[in-house]
């Protein structure tokens, strides 16, 4: 490249993109992606049509195939919301893996040892109250050290996963193992299972009222305000008087808090029971829908439906075509990967050389 | 003694693969890129390295040698990991999106990739995709004469292992030269520190950076493809590859960024994870062994933090992206 001369491809930041446009930009983004998504499948010797024909019918076609569905996006949208007012602040929170299992272990510690003694209702209250302090504190032990010590919390959330679920594993195969050598831990009673609502269980309807709550946290209260205050800069939230250790710790200890609710609905809701692989790499791919949603709440809803649909419909795919269920995994990345690259062709102008002698001219 | 060097040996062969997945993301590291894709890109290295292997020998058939095999099996590897990492940063250095975010999303798709594949070699082999004897015997072969191998002891703990463990004290060592003895090393590091000042230095900041992650995660991949070719004795097995990778993430954290550490790291963490098998502790329950190298690293990264010590920090510019107009 020439260093004295205009590059050919320069870039400029936009001010403000046509709303329109900008949602142009992004439904293109996920065509292009469900294009790519076929590659796969022609390698493999399949019709890409057809199968998207399967997965969608495997999805929504039928009120059992959609409540699955709605099954898989619950998680994935509490868990959404969890991790979004910590990415508003820019703490990068990848640790919600661990806070769900450690949310679901302290439910389930009721679930398995008080279901007998405490009526249906206090006890799912007393579950969720705990799934919510076990998550909480989880999160708390990284952004204590992050207040304190400035540790990185990218890396401190990371490991956090592992250890959680190991000591689940532990459980599983020790102290609450059912079936001596079974490795399993037992089933729960009806007594600590959500009850269901329309078919799904209730955890949606907890999903729903979360979205208006974080809507309103973010954008309508002071911590909302000092969260973003401290995203933008943390020296302009210093001068202000906040105090950023505490804030960082309180918001850690909120989206620990709700990503434990998720641990909380997953064991109570779904498995009822509790196992090392509870969390099922619902804190990761949440973390995609967080992003990828700006953190809206709302535009939250949309994303974890769309990826919740492209899990279970994969299943129908494997069972009908033989199609490796992994392939879902290969379409989301895939569809997070060229929604990301949209955002740029959003923030950011293309200028080629040849229009700027038009511009000078 | 039988039990120790039992011990030593498989913690070798298992930190092998540990070493391979820490040497590349310290290099995609060094460079201020966090891909936290490690484990999607060992996921596509099993699944393609195993790949080259067994359609070269389906294709030489009796005359299939062992060495070409394992150069294909690393070569396919490498290209495997090398790509993902070129998405990777596609995405993050050129279109400028989260790192974190990128990374995560490259693991979903890795692993779902490796799984396609090996799922997918699988059935269109009709149900069982292994190599033959000769050449699962040379992948897991000492490529030193027995004489040497069957010294007592130091035979065994030094010389016995595959050539994959040689090639990677190869690659540790000579990333230590290139980082801390050479010009390009230099700049490399300058452009993880301090992005804006390596700019204004006239180093291009792009190139360090697409060159680092890409052969990074090259080499990354290699450690996915070993794990397939020794441990798992040359059949694609997704459950004993699950985690491998972000356990390399922590062992980065544990060797502070230096990669000789690696070397003694990744056979300790290697270790750790296999100690369960074969010795048992009386009161620690085994699954707790396994949480070990996590709780180390935990607080090997809480004291480096603590102590602020200026040479045992992350590269300063880690996670964040460069944009030269925001400086």
């Amino acid at each position: 490249m020439a260093e004295d001369r205009t590059p050919f491809i320069r870039l400029a930041k936009r001010a403000e993109m046509d709303r329109r446009k900008v949602w142009a930009i992004r439904v293109g983004s996920i065509i292009v992606a469900l294009l790519l998504g076929c590659i796969p499948m022609m390698l493999t010797g399949n019709d890409p049509f057809a199968a998207y024909g399967v997965i969608i019918q495997g999805s929504l076609s039928r009120p059992i195939y959609f409540r699955q569905t709605v099954k898989i996006a619950v998680p994935l949208l509490c868990c959404a919301l969890a991790i979004a007012p910590c990415f508003k602040m820019r703490f990068w929170n990848i640790g919600a893996e661990g806070q769900i299992t450690m949310g679901a272990m302290a439910a389930t510690y009721f679930a398995l040892f008080w279901a007998d003694r405490i009526p249906h209702l206090p006890l799912l209250v007393i579950m969720f109250a705990v799934g919510a302090l076990a998550g909480g504190i989880w999160a708390l032990i990284p952004a204590f050290f992050k207040a304190r010590w400035n540790t990185n919390e990218t890396l401190f959330t990371l490991m956090m996963n592992y250890i959680a679920i190991g000591i689940v594993a532990w459980l599983q195969g020790g102290p609450w193992e059912g079936r001596k050598g079974s490795q399993l831990i037992p089933m729960f009673s009806d007594n600590a299972r959500l009850p269901q609502v329309l078919g799904v269980h209730c955890g949606w309807i907890i999903a729903l009222i979360l979205v208006l709550l974080m809507y309103v946290y973010m954008n309508k209260t002071k911590q909302g305000y000092e969260i973003a205050v401290i995203g933008d800069s943390v020296n302009t939230a210093r001068y202000a008087g906040m105090n950023v250790g505490w804030i960082i710790m309180r918001t850690m200890f909120i989206s620990g808090a709700i990503s434990g609710i998720v641990g909380f609905m997953i064991v109570s809701g779904a498995n009822f029971t509790l196992y090392k692989g509870v969390a099922n790499g619902v804190g990761f791919t949440s973390i995609s829908i967080a992003w990828l949603s700006q953190l809206n709440s709302f535009a939250m809803i949309v994303i974890s439906m769309m990826l919740a649909v492209l899990e279970k419909g994969a299943n129908t795919l494997q069972t009908k075509m033989q199609v490796p269920a992994s392939i879902s995994d290969i379409i989301t990345g895939i569809l997070l990967f060229a929604m990301l690259s949209s955002e740029f062709f959003i923030s950011y102008r293309i200028i080629f050389r040849h229009k700027d002698k038009e511009e000078d001219a | 003694m039988t039990t120790l060097i039992t011990l030593i040996v498989a913690a070798v062969t298992f930190g092998t693969v540990l070493m391979y997945g820490t040497l590349g993301e310290i290099l995609t590291e060094k460079s201020g890129n966090l891909n936290l894709g490690v484990e999607g890109i060992m996921y596509m290295g099993g699944a393609f390295g195993l790949a080259g292997a067994f359609y070269y020998e389906k294709a030489a058939a009796a005359a299939a040698s062992g060495p070409v095999a394992i150069v294909l099996a690393i070569l396919s590897a490498f290209a495997a990991g090398a790509a993902a990492s070129a998405i990777y940063s596609f995405i993050t250095v050129t279109l400028r999106a989260n790192q974190n975010v990128t990374g995560l999303a490259l693991s979903i798709f890795g692993t779902g990739i490796g799984q396609f594949v090996g799922e997918y070699m699988r059935v269109s082999e009709g149900g069982y995709v292994a190599l033959g004897n000769n050449l699962k015997e040379a992948f897991s072969a000492s490529i030193f004469p027995d004489a040497i191998v069957s010294i007592p002891v130091i035979g065994r703990v030094l010389f016995s292992h595959t050539v994959f463990f040689y090639l990677a004290l190869l690659i540790a060592v000579l990333m230590y030269l290139f980082l801390k003895k050479t010009r390009y090393g230099l700049y490399l590091t300058a452009v993880g520190e301090s992005p804006a000042t390596s700019d204004a230095a006239g180093i291009n900041i792009t190139r360090y950076k697409y060159l680092a992650t890409v052969i990074g995660g090259g080499i990354s991949a290699i450690g996915g493809m070993v794990y397939i070719m020794t441990t798992a004795g040359c059949v694609w097995n997704h459950e004993g590859l699950s985690g491998v990778g972000w356990l390399a993430v922590a062992l980065v954290i544990f060797c502070i960024w230096r990669p000789l550490n690696a070397i003694w790291g990744s056979v300790l963490f290697g270790a750790m994870m296999i100690m369960y098998l074969r010795v048992r502790i009386p009161f620690i329950p085994t699954e707790l062994y396994k949480i070990l190298p996590y709780v180390v690293t935990v607080i090997v990264l809480i004291l480096t933090s603590m102590r602020n010590s200026r040479d045992k920090q992350p590269p300063a510019s880690l996670g964040i992206n460069y944009f030269r107009e925001d400086r």
